[in-house]
This record gives C-alpha cells, structure tokens and sequence, in this order.
C-alpha cells in the first residue's frame, strides 16, 4: 500500500475536472467562476510538485512557485475588475459584461 | 507506511470533498471557506511529497492572503446571489459531459504512462539530499531561476499598481489640503472691513 506518483496524479486530476465543472456550472457568478481557476491552478500546482518528487528535480517545485505568483496576481486582478463593475452596474451576472464590447 | 497511506486518503479525500464544495455551495461565503479548507489539505498533501516550503508558502499566499481577499469582496458586494444561482440545472448537463470527458482523458493519461528512457540524464537540478527544502529551493531560485524570480517580481507589482489603479476613486466630497491656496492668500483675501452703522446692523451694507 504505497502511495505513488499516480495517487497524486488522480487528485490533481480530479480537482481539474472539478474546476472546468465549476465554471460550467456556475455560469453567472464571476465569483465562484474565479475560485474554479484558482482550483484549476492548485491542481497543476500538484502535479508540478509531484513530479518534482518523483523525478528527485527541484525544478517542478520552482515552476510551482512561479504559477502560485502568477495565481495570486491574476486573483488581485479579477477581483479589483470586479468591484469596479459591480460599482459601475450594481451586479455581477456576467451575461451582461459583454455589453463592454466594442 | 500505512500510516503515511492513512495520511494521504486524508488530506486527498478532504481537499476533493471540498474543492466540490466550493462549486456547489449555496452560500459564496462558504464556497471561500471551503476553498480555504481544499487549500490546506493540498498544503498537506505537499507536505507528504516532501515540499514543505511550498506547503508553508500556499498556507501563507492562498489562505492568508487570497482567500481574505475573497472573502472581503464577497462579502462587500451586496449582490442577491439567489437570483446568480438559477440556471444551474440549464448549464449541468453540459458541465458533466465536459467535466466527464475531461476526466475520462485525464485518468487515462494517469493510467498509462511511463518515463521516457532519456528523462532521468536530463534533470536540470537534482535535490541534493542533505539540505532543506527551502534551502534546495534557494540554492536554485536565485541562481539559475533568477531572471523567472524577477519576473514573478514585476507580474506582481503590476498586479499591485493595476488593482490600486482600478479601484481608487476620488471623492468629489472630500476636503483635501491644497498647498498652493493656503501660500497665496493674503489679508486682502481673507478679510473685509466693515463699517456698521448703529441702529441698522449688517443687513444692508453687505
């Protein structure tokens, strides 16, 4: 009973899946649509860091570290998007963003 | 080694448990929570794969840093989330033919690979065994990663300038010291001097 790089690999599998399935699934809330990528983000995370330890590289723990930057940044972003929009509109259903469009 | 299985159905166990949660949650304040809670048991699960430093460092960004972040914004933004919720059932079974495929592919990827003959002579930077984490990371993030380390470094500050930019607003009704103003004014702009006339006070001398 040991747990392998596959294990692994299943749950990071599963979260991703988890992620595409919230953002179909919760197509008008820009909110949860925006913890679905950051959930996404956390399986690739893992599956970084569990080749990292399976290969004995250090390099997928680097890589993992750069996308959590990349993560946290891209959270700050779309949030401060949001609250401009809800100030704008007084809603957050995102059928109507498209509005923005040229 | 049981103990370690033990650990890792766990933490796995937990973190998918909630990460479904996090979509499924009537409340977005409770889907922020139990992202939180999905959050932590990933940072276990590192822990198990032995990158603690990554571990304390999701603890620290996600939970201390975005998931507040989250959860200041959910809760600041008095939007009727009932009304967001409907249309659920309209968009599900699309979601669970993507997600379904999506899974089918992923497992079959999980369940069938092998590493190429050529992939162990090409690691880039092995764990040395008798240090650290952190220090492993270290040795290797500011030397051969650095120009990737500065990069992380600009993506954020834009990041930080971007989201003070979009949200700050002035208020038209905000009183503000204004330098220039208060220097030029003299006595002739501030005071005029009256002569009153007993009897019929200001009224119709100003």
């Amino acid at each position: 009973m040991t747990i392998g790089l596959g294990h692994y690999l299943s749950v990071a599998a599963i979260l991703f899946t988890l992620g595409i399935f919230g953002i179909f699934l919760n197509r008008k809330n820009v909110i949860i649509i925006l913890m679905s990528i950051e959930l996404i983000l956390l399986a690739v995370n893992i599956n970084l860091v569990a080749f990292s330890a399976h290969m004995g590289d250090i390099v997928g723990q680097i890589f993992a570290l750069l996308v959590l930057t990349v993560a946290a940044a891209e959270a700050a972003i779309g949030l401060a998007i949001l609250v401009v929009y809800f100030r704008n509109r007084g809603s957050i259903a995102v059928e109507d963003i498209n509005l923005m469009k040229g | 080694m049981i103990v370690a299985a033990l650990f890792f159905y766990l933490f796995a166990g937990l973190c998918v448990a909630s990460a479904f949660m996090v979509i499924a949650a009537r409340n977005p304040v409770h889907s922020v929570l139990y992202l939180i809670l999905a959050f932590v048991n990933a940072a276990g699960l590192f822990v198990m794969m032995g990158a603690e430093f990554l571990a304390m460092i999701l603890i620290v960004v996600y939970v201390g840093a975005v998931a507040v972040l989250f959860l200041f914004v959910v809760m600041m933004l008095d939007v009727d989330f009932s009304q967001l919720k409907q249309g659920v059932l309209q968009y599900l079974p699309i979601g669970m033919l993507i997600g379904g495929i999506f899974l089918a592919e992923l497992l079959l990827v999980v369940g069938s690979w092998a590493i190429g003959p050529g992939i162990p002579q090409a690691i880039v930077a092995k764990i040395p065994a008798k240090i650290s984490n952190t220090e492993a990371i270290g040795l290797v993030l500011y030397t051969r990663y650095a120009y990737f380390f500065e990069a992380a470094g600009i993506i954020l500050l834009v990041a930080m300038i971007g989201a003070i930019v979009l949200t700050l607003r002035h208020k038209e009704r905000v009183r503000r010291q204004h330098i220039p103003t208060q220097v030029t004014r003299n006595p002739k702009l501030a005071i005029e001097i009256l002569k009153v006339r007993s009897g019929q006070g200001l009224g119709s001398n100003t």
